[in-house]
């Protein structure tokens, strides 16, 4: 018989029960909840007279539209000027405390985006099922975990039950060899996978990723990588446990500590394909090959090296591919065969469960340090992901540096990431962010998103387009 | 949940691939703590030439007369006929809820993004995966035919044409299953209570630090 692969693994330590029919029931350890996709599961349970399973299962923490900006954050829930907001946000905290569930609250100092605050914390862990109602739990497959956004229904489902009703995917390898080049970082690496296999390249598959260039990574790059496993469209992605894993986990407040470490670490260690293990699919990239990524268009997929050529659509023989790019040149108002390097930005949006961690924020400060923005950017905001990434970037120092460069300094949330709050991208306007979707007006009605690295991102809001962070990174 | 056997409707074309489910549900939609009411915010940003609002009139906002879904013929569709890779990215249940709540039972499509195929199954909506060659046909049938009609048989799995062409689909039995009685999986799962009791005793032995931490 093969070995098993990581994912194999982690199914098989959570297979409650198998069926007949092909579907499984597989027990979930961790749920992670946030304001926007809980209040109609919590209904549900409501009107079905149900309660948690188990309790101690479950973290709840808001941050899709909580306000940023300190002046609206200072007075709490009750100060959010949204009241559609305010609604979600104050229903949250209601919910949790009807069905006694643990949250933290708006202003605690662990308060951040869900997939900053888990592995952060603690609260998730190797070797754990972690779900949330948000599609970029697949982060917290860094961990060696497996990890994946639901439906609200299903939210419901875990809260209920604690299981959730699974088919098995199909394993694909993402192996990265060799080095990064100086200045290329896990989102470039992220989107240069994505631009590669496309948005549906890894549609009904677990992805683990694998090769030096990931063992190389830090925890929080491997998180980044992870997160987008979701635009290469699998729902999860998860790297192998080593002692870069345990090095981070060791000391997090909910994670196990002495003879109960010795034990977890003990099980930690198997999280790791076999070496004769079988995927269904293998995708291998040199890491020496990959640039600096930015997106030009409105997928993922719609990527480019920085010193690379937008398309014409006249030289593309497929006719909805054709259509795909003509209509995503026309949403971005750029040129066929046009230059990434000409693209002029209005704001730049440093933040996102994908780039707004401790290293992130010190890679863009490293850019812009001495430096001023472009005039020509109307905005630059640094969010940071927690409260703790917040107070940590200000014991270095960071916030200074990005005032000083002319970038505005912001609470933890989600914000301009989504801009289910007020921080948004007016009508037309470009720009260059850290965040993970560039869809048609995921950043406001009539935004254009370009995704690039933190370093990236930096570098275009002194420039004011986009330049290439390795000779930036030279030069300075 | 309401149960999907046999349904008969109107065809409307979504002609384009990787649509994302901000398209299908703009994010300012998703502060609603409802389950209910987002039909009229379906496609928000091709539908209308403004900018949306939670809890607008939507009946007083100017249309994007190019929109396929304000084309007079397509009114009252149940179907929604759409290319590649459906519903990708975010996980919003919502989007699954505003194409029911507009009136959508069945959507066919070469592929889906797997977080939207499965929210679908959980609100009276059937994704339908049907090779590409084939849907290219169905869309060439439909623009040929004002009043294009298809007739979806989840029990038979057949997806039927006008002519009467029957097209077999694969759908996993369980989730079938679900959809065919309209059943309550939640429901359904909370009967077999005691295995996941018997699991999760075993869990506690082998990895107690995963319990009772959190509290």
């Amino acid at each position: 018989m093969a070995g098993q692969t990581l994912y194999d693994k982690l199914w098989q330590n959570h297979l409650v029960e198998q069926r007949d029919d092909g579907s499984a029931l597989i027990y979930i350890d961790r749920q992670l909840i946030h304001e926007v996709t809980s209040p109609q599961a919590f209904e549900g349970l409501r009107l079905a007279g149900r309660k948690p399973w188990r309790r101690d299962a479950n973290l709840a923490v808001p941050d899709h539209n909580v306000p940023t900006e300190l002046r609206e954050r200072a007075g709490g829930v009750a100060a959010i000027e949204d009241p559609v907001s305010r609604l979600q946000v104050q229903t949250l905290d209601d919910n949790c405390d009807d069905f006694d569930l643990v949250k933290f609250d708006i202003n605690d100092v662990r308060q951040g985006i869900v997939h900053v605050v888990g592995p952060e914390q603690g609260a998730t862990l190797p070797g754990m099922t972690v779900v949330c109602g948000d599609s970029h739990t697949s982060t917290h497959g860094a961990l060696g975990a497996l990890a994946h956004g639901i439906g609200t229904s299903e939210v419901e489902h875990v809260l209920a039950t604690q299981t959730l009703i699974q088919q098995k995917m199909k394993n694909m390898l993402v192996r990265v060899d060799g080095k990064l080049q100086q200045g290329v970082t896990a989102k470039d690496v992220a989107l240069a996978i994505i631009g590669k296999i496309g948005t549906a390249g890894g549609t009904g598959y677990a992805i683990e990723f694998g090769g030096e260039v990931v063992r190389e990574l830090s925890m929080e790059g491997r998180m980044t990588l992870c997160n987008m496993s979701i635009e290469a469209g699998a729902r999860m992605g998860m790297i192998a446990v080593d002692d870069t894993t345990l090095d981070y986990v060791k000391g997090r407040p909910y994670a196990p500590a002495g003879e109960m470490w010795d034990l977890a670490v003990a099980a930690w260690r198997e999280l790791h394909s076999d070496d004769d293990a079988v995927f269904d699919a293998v995708v291998t990239l040199q890491g020496a090959d990959i640039k600096p990524q930015v997106t030009w268009g409105t997928s993922p997929e719609m990527v480019l090296p920085v010193d690379g050529q937008l398309p014409d659509p006249a030289a593309i023989d497929d006719a909805t591919s054709k259509a795909a790019v003509t209509r995503a040149l026309a949403y971005m108002g750029l040129d066929a065969s046009s230059q990434i390097t000409d693209i002029k930005l209005d704001r730049v949006f440093i933040g996102s469960c994908t780039n707004s961690r401790i290293e992130d924020l010190r890679a863009a400060a490293a850019v812009v340090k001495g430096r001023k923005v472009a005039s020509s950017i109307k905005q630059a905001l640094v969010v940071p992901g927690s409260g703790q990434v917040k107070k940590q970037a200000e014991e270095e120092g960071l916030d200074r540096i990005f005032l000083d460069a002319g970038m505005e300094w912001r609470e933890p949330g989600c914000s301009m990431c989504l801009a289910m709050n007020a921080d948004k991208l007016g009508a037309g306007e470009h720009c260059a962010s850290t965040s993970n979707r560039n869809f048609e007006g995921r950043q406001g009605f009539g935004g254009r998103t370009h995704l690039v690295s933190p370093a990236m991102a930096a570098a275009a809001a002194v420039a004011g387009h986009f330049v290439d962070v390795r000779q930036w990174q030279e030069a300075g | 949940m309401r149960a999907f056997t046999v349904h008969s409707g109107l065809v409307a074309p979504m002609d384009r691939a990787n649509v994302d489910t901000d398209l299908i549900i703009p994010k300012q939609f998703l502060k609603s703590i409802k389950r209910s009411g987002f039909g009229p915010n379906l496609f928000d940003e091709l539908r209308y030439l403004d900018e949306g609002q939670p809890g607008e009139d939507c009946s007083k906002r100017p249309l994007n007369e190019e929109f396929p879904l304000n084309f007079p013929r397509y009114q009252g569709a149940s179907v929604l006929l759409a290319r590649e890779n459906f519903g990708c990215g975010s996980s919003r249940e919502h989007a699954p809820w505003a194409l029911e709540d507009y009136g959508f039972r069945a959507i066919i499509a070469p592929s889906f993004a797997d977080i939207f195929y499965n929210n679908c199954f959980k609100n009276g909506v059937l994704p339908i995966a049907i090779d590409e060659a084939t849907v290219d046909r169905l869309f060439d049938e439909m623009y040929a035919d004002e009043g294009y009609q298809l007739t979806i048989d989840l029990e038979r799995q057949l997806v039927i044409t006008p002519t009467g062409e029957e097209i077999p689909f694969d759908v996993d039995a369980f989730r079938r299953q679900c959809l065919l009685e309209g059943l309550d999986d939640i429901g359904l799962t909370l009967q077999r209570a005691e295995a996941i009791r018997a699991y999760e005793a075993s869990a506690r032995q082998k990895s107690p630090w995963l319990f009772d931490v959190i509290r």
